[in-house]
């Protein structure tokens, strides 16, 4: 794929020319520039790159994600590292104070981890499987839609619709997300379908 | 976006009202200032707050919040009285000459056929006069025409009354025009940057439209730096707009049926789209093909051309649209029972926080998926005077999913200039966090089972669902973007020779024009047809040359429609297919075609001076006139925010918007200048991004603490000191906040008074790493956009007052 025409390949080979010449030129001394040229290739060679997006708005701003693990090898990547894309013709290579913050938003403590349940009257979360879950959700969906959906108007047109459950979409998601969200809401008959165009 | 973000480089003027890009949109906004380094362009700012937007401005003027169209419609109004006008632009590419049907008026704020009760028009009048030929009349001079029309609309916009509604001083305003003006030259062009200070509006759309108009008059849609630039918020809020996730949308602008539209051929039957003027293109008339290839996408073998290709399987709405205002009334009489918030945060997002509360306390259960604890999952958790509530009262079952973010995720992303990029996973989810297609694939699977086994109401549109994916557990992102893109079903064979085919059973179609309406086409979104056809995935593409060094850069992603990276771009030609602009050229005519640097939006034999720019129109023109398309009105009107300081001076007796849908119960909510006398408006910081950055460390360090903003003069009058504690509330609730006091905020005299804003950033809640605050929608009405109920966040009423023995930090 294209976007494996790394700059760490160019960087790999580039390296110590760069340490020679543009290093020396922003004031590095002898011992700077020989630490930065041992540090310089140690820290792309056992880095990940992958190419994203920022998640905030919709300039769309290229990044360079840089993982400890690589995910298409089957190992458990951590993101240590974010930074704008120096290739990508909108924001080439900046990023503002948004985007900059990037990293701790992967990591933030406050990341959702488990699926939860907060039961009726109850003041407190309590830990529930995927399996438990998405089991009781399909089951209260199915016994709502049941009960309200609307087959025939009072004209007997077939209008098909279920207004008892609604659905908010994220515009952080992906398109493919999004119309696989699409095909599962409007299949069921949600009318009361939404996402945040207008906020 | 018409153009994109690096186009504007190309231009002479950018305007930015309504909307902050330098903060808002920083990478965005360095195309600003390489316009201005390069080509010696200028930047005005309009806005009630000195930005930082208006910090690098060449010139600055304020306005009072909730009065653009008033401006706007000053500056057509002085564009006309001095005659800064394309002329040649306007008479050839814009509804300018078209005759309007006898009775159609506007008097007194009013068009004809309002319905006080209904608080909606009867538009019947609102259109052309078309003669024997079925064809749009056409006469600039006819006392009926448009232009007549229009210059007799704005002729109350003078000078005077723009400084009278907007607070903007005389002089500042005419500078202001004057710029504007200059740019009515075929070769000098103006950009147009807004966001939400435009949308969220009670007249949000006018307020657009209002711009559009002034951009057609001055010859700026389709050409190099010029055109309306919607700066959007979310990452992907255009993608999600394009695949249509709204109440009455089907990916690509189709409409969700009403229930008066009780068949397909009843459905198709007001879609004809026959052209209004002659020899136009008027490409709507493909919306059978793409109407049957999305049903086909959605329901495969089981929609067929004996059962309308499943059109029944489609809900049909009895009423506009269920919008997030209509679901958060239905939820608060206690109409729904379920709600799915996928990614979003209407606790903080939607008006009227006390009544989202209670409405969200109706439920019966609640489903959040989100990679962040979001306050809407914990609405019923007390968190003090910042979410005071009983959780013993509250009957909701709530869940909370874990979802993965962008760094775990893969696929695509539309930004604000229509560009899909596509991105790839780069970390293992956190504990279990799962990506949405997961989600949404276990539910459906889900569902499916038990209507298979127990069967219940019409389960066909659920059990005969197209999801033949590889896993059906987990559709992945390439099967679901080839959907999207659209495939060939069946064989077509060529009419014209029998042995060979048009269109081959399996492959990839390459755009939308390969569609057909027989059924052998399936296609999930039109607009995105061509995004992953048989030449692969086009969004990966990461060619960022550009060779003519005008920001095209067209071997980058891919952007709809079909790659075409300005849309309207045949106007940027004359009426003979020569660019008006020869040292920004993007397409021309070259005797039998049209070439250039982008994809024609037009098609490539269409001779110029035959078929018009706008093809997606059936005059083939723009419109200055929106005939019945609107619900408040052809022409954009001033009108008042539902809570403004002043009443409508050209309309005194109107209150707000007169076609925008009140809820029983939300009128008497609303509150007046004498009780609440300050104009206060939201806004967010550069360094947060609504609700999401206050999660994150670097983010909340840098703005920790929720604060309102006043001027000098305000916090002197009500005896506010810097850094210290205030009290604001509306008629609908009260806030705590720290005074931030600024020379940014100025006061403003509006119809001889003087006028006081406050100005409330958003980023605050009970979440995250940030302190505990607040959100202006605490205090905001619960009213919308009449088109399409964006709510009236950016204008209200408050009062504020000091709070001398507040806490210590």
């Amino acid at each position: 794929m294209n976007m494996e025409l790394s700059r760490r390949q160019f960087l790999k080979g580039a390296s110590a020319g760069i340490a020679g010449t543009t290093l020396g030129a922003l004031g590095f001394g002898d011992i700077e520039a020989a630490y930065a040229t041992s540090i310089r290739p140690w820290k792309l060679a056992n880095l990940t790159e992958t190419r994203n997006t920022c998640t905030y708005c919709s300039v769309a701003c290229g990044i360079i994600m840089y993982s400890k693990g690589d995910l298409k090898k089957g190992e458990k990547a951590d993101i240590i590292h974010i930074e704008g894309d120096p290739d990508h013709p909108t924001n080439r290579g900046t990023l503002c104070p948004k985007g900059a913050g990037l990293l701790d938003m992967v990591h933030a403590k406050t990341r959702t981890m488990y699926p939860q349940v907060r039961k009726p009257g109850s003041d407190k979360w309590e830990r529930v499987s995927w399996d438990a879950a998405l089991d009781r959700i399909a089951r209260l969906m199915k016994d709502d839609r049941d009960k309200n959906f609307v087959a025939k108007n009072a004209e007997g047109v077939t209008v098909n619709r279920w207004l008892t459950t609604g659905f908010l979409a994220a515009s952080a998601t992906t398109n493919e997300t999004a119309w696989a969200t699409y095909k599962v809401v409007r299949s069921a008959g949600m009318l009361a379908f939404d996402n945040q165009a207008r906020v | 976006m018409t153009n994109s973000w690096t186009d504007i480089k190309n231009t002479d003027l950018v305007v930015i009202m309504g909307g902050n890009a330098a903060e808002a949109h920083p990478c965005g906004f360095k195309w600003v200032t390489e316009a201005k380094a390069n080509r010696g362009a200028k930047l005005v700012v309009v806005d009630p707050r000195f930005t930082r937007s208006a910090a690098v401005a060449d010139y600055y003027a304020p306005i009072r919040q909730g009065t653009d169209i008033a401006f706007l419609m000053g500056v057509i109004n002085y564009c006309i009285a001095n005659d800064k006008v394309q002329w040649e632009y306007v008479k050839a590419f814009t509804n300018a000459p078209y005759i309007i049907k006898e009775g159609f008026q506007y008097a007194d704020g009013l068009f004809t056929g309002y319905d006080e009760q209904r608080r909606d028009y009867n538009r019947s009048t609102w259109d052309y006069e078309l003669g024997d030929d079925g064809y749009v009349k056409s006469d600039l001079s006819h006392p009926r025409s448009v232009w007549s029309l229009l210059k007799q609309h704005v002729a109350v916009y003078t000078p005077e009354m723009v400084e009278r509604i907007c607070g903007t001083p005389k002089d500042k305003f005419l500078k202001v025009a004057q710029m504007i003006s200059e740019c009515s030259t075929p070769t000098k062009t103006m950009t147009s940057m807004y966001a939400l200070g435009w949308t969220q509006h009670s007249k949000g759309s006018q307020n657009i439209r209002g711009m559009a108009m002034l951009q057609l008059i001055l010859g700026n849609i389709g050409v190099r730096g010029g055109g309306m630039n919607a700066l959007r918020g979310h990452s992907n809020i255009q993608g999600l707009t394009d695949l249509g996730l709204m109440s009455n949308l089907i990916p690509g602008y189709l409409a969700i049926p009403t229930e008066k539209e009780a068949t397909f051929d009843q459905y198709m039957s007001t879609r004809g789209f026959k052209p209004l003027r002659p020899n136009q293109m008027s490409y709507w008339q493909n919306y059978r093909k793409f109407m049957v290839s999305f049903l086909k996408s959605m329901w495969g073998d089981a929609a067929t051309a004996q059962n309308n290709w499943a059109y029944d399987y489609l809900p049909k709405l009895d009423v506009p649209s269920y919008d997030v205002l209509r679901a958060f009334e239905l939820m608060h009489e206690g109409k729904m029972n379920g709600y799915f918030c996928q990614g979003f945060n209407p606790l903080l997002s939607f008006p009227n926080r006390k009544k989202l509360t209670a409405a969200l306390s109706k439920l019966k259960f609640l489903v959040v998926m989100d990679p962040l604890q979001t306050e809407t999952a914990r609405f019923w958790e007390n968190h003090g005077e910042y979410n005071d509530v009983n959780s013993g009262s509250i009957q909701t079952e709530v869940y909370e999913l874990p979802t993965t973010c962008f760094a775990e995720d893969e696929g695509s992303l539309t930004n604000s200039g229509r560009w899909l990029q596509w991105h790839w996973a780069g970390a293992t989810p956190p504990g279990e966090a799962k990506h949405d297609t997961w989600i949404m694939g276990q539910i459906y699977q889900r569902l499916k089972k038990l209507y298979e086994k127990e069967g219940g109401a019409v389960p066909e549109p659920i059990v005969q669902l197209d999801w033949r994916y590889k896993d059906p557990n987990q559709p992945t992102p390439e099967e679901l973007a080839k959907e999207m893109n659209g495939s060939v079903l069946a064989d077509v064979p060529d009419p014209n020779d029998p042995t060979k085919l048009v269109l081959q059973k399996g492959k990839q179609v390459v755009s939308f024009a390969a569609l057909r309406d027989d059924g052998t086409t399936a296609c999930g979104c039109w607009i995105y047809s061509g995004c992953w056809n048989e030449a692969g995935n086009n969004m990966a593409r990461r060619d960022n040359s550009d060779p003519l060094d005008l920001g095209t850069f067209g071997k980058w992603s891919w952007s709809w429609p079909v790659n075409r990276r300005i849309i309207y771009n045949r106007a940027s030609a004359d009426i003979n297919g020569k660019p008006w602009d020869p040292t920004r050229p993007l397409l021309a005519w070259n005797g039998t075609a049209w070439t250039g640097d982008d994809v024609p939006d037009i098609a490539p034999a269409a001779k110029p001076d035959v078929v018009g720019p706008f093809i997606m129109n059936p005059e083939g023109t723009a419109r200055l006139f929106t005939r019945g398309m609107m619900r408040d009105g052809p022409f954009p009107v001033h009108y008042e925010p539902f809570e403004s300081p002043i009443a409508n001076v050209i309309a005194p007796k109107i209150r707000g918007n007169p076609a925008s849908r009140v809820f029983k119960g939300d009128m008497e909510q609303f509150g007046d200048a004498k009780d609440f006398p300050y104009a206060a408006t939201s806004y967010r910081l550069t360094e947060h991004f609504h609700f999401w950055s206050k999660h994150a460390q670097l983010n909340a360090s840098m703005q920790p603490e929720f604060f309102v903003e006043i001027s000098e003069q305000l916090a002197k009058e009500k005896n506010i000191t810097s850094g210290g504690w205030v009290r604001v509330w509306s008629k609908r609730g009260s806030v705590k906040a720290k005074a931030v006091v600024t020379k940014r905020i100025q006061p403003l005299i509006c119809d001889g008074k003087t006028v006081h804003i406050v100005g409330i950033p958003l980023h605050w809640g009970f979440m995250g790493e940030t302190k505990k605050g607040f959100g202006p929608n605490s205090l905001t009405p619960y009213v919308g956009d009449a088109n399409i109920e964006t709510p009236e966040y950016k204008a209200f009423l408050v009062d504020i007052e000091s709070i001398p023995n507040g806490p210590v930090a």
